[in-house]
């Protein structure tokens, strides 16, 4: 059985392919997307305020370098297809990840009661910028006048990432009493939220289909093949980390999910040539709707069986 | 009676994701003042619908002399117009208070 915000997406994306009228406020999207940044940040930094941080700083790391290396395969994947702006851009998008995606993951958890590490959150925002910094390198070369000091600043202080760590500091600094009083909003309305947020993601989603008609099969094929393989890495990486079922399931699912919203504006500006509609349609028409139908559930029977082989 | 003094207004319209980088390179040439609005319509990459960031769309509308217009004309056409979905065009205004622009 389909979680039931899974459901409405299927709603969005049936009213988009109907042309229906239905059309979400802008300022709604946004809104939504705010609350489901913050409430997966005030989760994580409630959940860390009882551990310590230190050890935390090798999984980073590693997390880091999961996202490069999917960047850099994904790369030559594309290489052999598509030209080196287009193959650069669409390798960043799926080296970064999905907030939605990861929001689905959490549900799907939460739904069934399993727990999952508190700094989960982490990874996802130190995940989104690194394979952005790779594209545009791959794209243009180490020497090619690239505005270093603007890509740090999106990488510290793009809204994403300002939302989820400045949710976590918040969490963190209030614990649970403190945060007694917001969750009503943050925790109690996740689930709403996070279905009328699919609600528009179905519309948006339904407006790839027209470039994904054109564009076929490769699409379509890569679309899939390449969370499927960075599922495989990214539970492998969960078990190195020693992460339980619920963790190793949500980093798979980072490592799965592809990005459709920091990296196209980034990479739009820093590799002009890329066409946007080819890494949109993948990312979009493809990937995103295979990870929260048929991706999520699979990405946990595999942490299951990567949890079994710890020693 | 007002009177009134000839200006040219130039309008573009493009993708909203490089508002700022195209706001910056019309200071840097000497543009005084622009107006900018949300935009959505057709053209020939597809419908730019503004209700979602990544296909939003922009109007951006300059007044300024005739002659600084057409360098901004060229500067876009050299470096937007092939990467980028961009619409621009002239057009004789009359503007009172002439020396604002």
């Amino acid at each position: 059985m389909l979680d039931v915000v899974v459901l409405f997406f299927l709603l969005g994306l049936l009213a988009g392919l109907a042309r229906s009228e239905l059309k979400l406020p802008t300022a709604l999207y946004d809104s939504l997307s705010l609350v489901l940044l913050l409430a997966i940040g005030l989760k994580g930094g409630e959940g860390l305020a009882r551990q310590s941080l230190l050890p935390l700083l090798p999984q980073l790391a590693a997390v880091i370098a999961l996202g490069i290396v999917l960047t850099v395969i994904a790369f030559f994947v594309l290489r052999r297809r598509f030209a080196l702006p287009d193959a650069a851009s669409m390798a960043a998008h799926y080296g970064s990840v999905s907030v939605a995606t990861f929001a689905v993951g959490v549900n799907w958890l939460n739904t069934r009661g399993i727990d999952f590490e508190p700094q989960l959150p982490i990874f996802l925002a130190v995940m989104e910028v690194p394979p952005i910094i790779v594209g545009i390198v791959l794209a243009r070369g180490l020497k090619s006048g690239i505005d270093w000091k603007k890509l740090g600043h999106e990488a510290f202080f793009g809204k994403g990432v300002v939302l989820l760590l400045g949710g976590m500091a918040i969490g963190w600094l209030a614990g649970p009493d403190g945060l007694a009083p917001v969750k009503p909003l943050f925790y109690d309305l996740f689930k709403g939220a996070l279905a009328i947020f699919l609600l528009e993601m179905g519309l948006i989603v339904a407006r790839q289909a027209g470039v994904l008609r054109r564009q076929g099969a490769f699409l379509i094929v890569f679309g899939i093949a390449m969370p499927l393989f960075s599922s495989l890495l990214g539970g492998a990486c969960g078990v190195l980390l020693g992460l339980s079922a619920g963790g190793t399931m949500l980093l798979t699912a980072l490592a799965a999910s592809a990005s459709y919203i920091a990296v196209p504006a980034t990479m739009r500006l820093a590799v002009p040539a890329a066409n946007p509609a080819l890494s949109l349609a993948a990312v979009l028409g493809v990937t995103f709707p295979f990870n929260i139908l048929a991706g999520i559930p699979f990405y946990y029977w595999l942490a299951e069986r990567f949890a079994g082989v710890t020693p | 009676m007002t009177t009134t003094e000839k200006r040219t207004m130039l309008t573009i319209v493009t993708e909203s994701v490089i508002e700022n980088m195209l706001l910056a390179d019309l200071d840097r040439l000497g543009v005084r003042g622009y107006t900018v609005t949300d935009a959505r319509g057709r053209g020939s990459r597809g419908v730019r619908d503004a209700n979602w960031d990544e296909a939003a769309n922009i109007r951006i509308e300059v007044i300024c002399t005739r002659e600084l217009a057409e360098a901004l004309l060229a500067h876009l056409q050299k470096h937007y117009y092939a990467n980028y979905a961009m619409v621009s065009c002239l057009h004789e205004v009359e503007v009172v208070r002439a020396e604002k622009f």
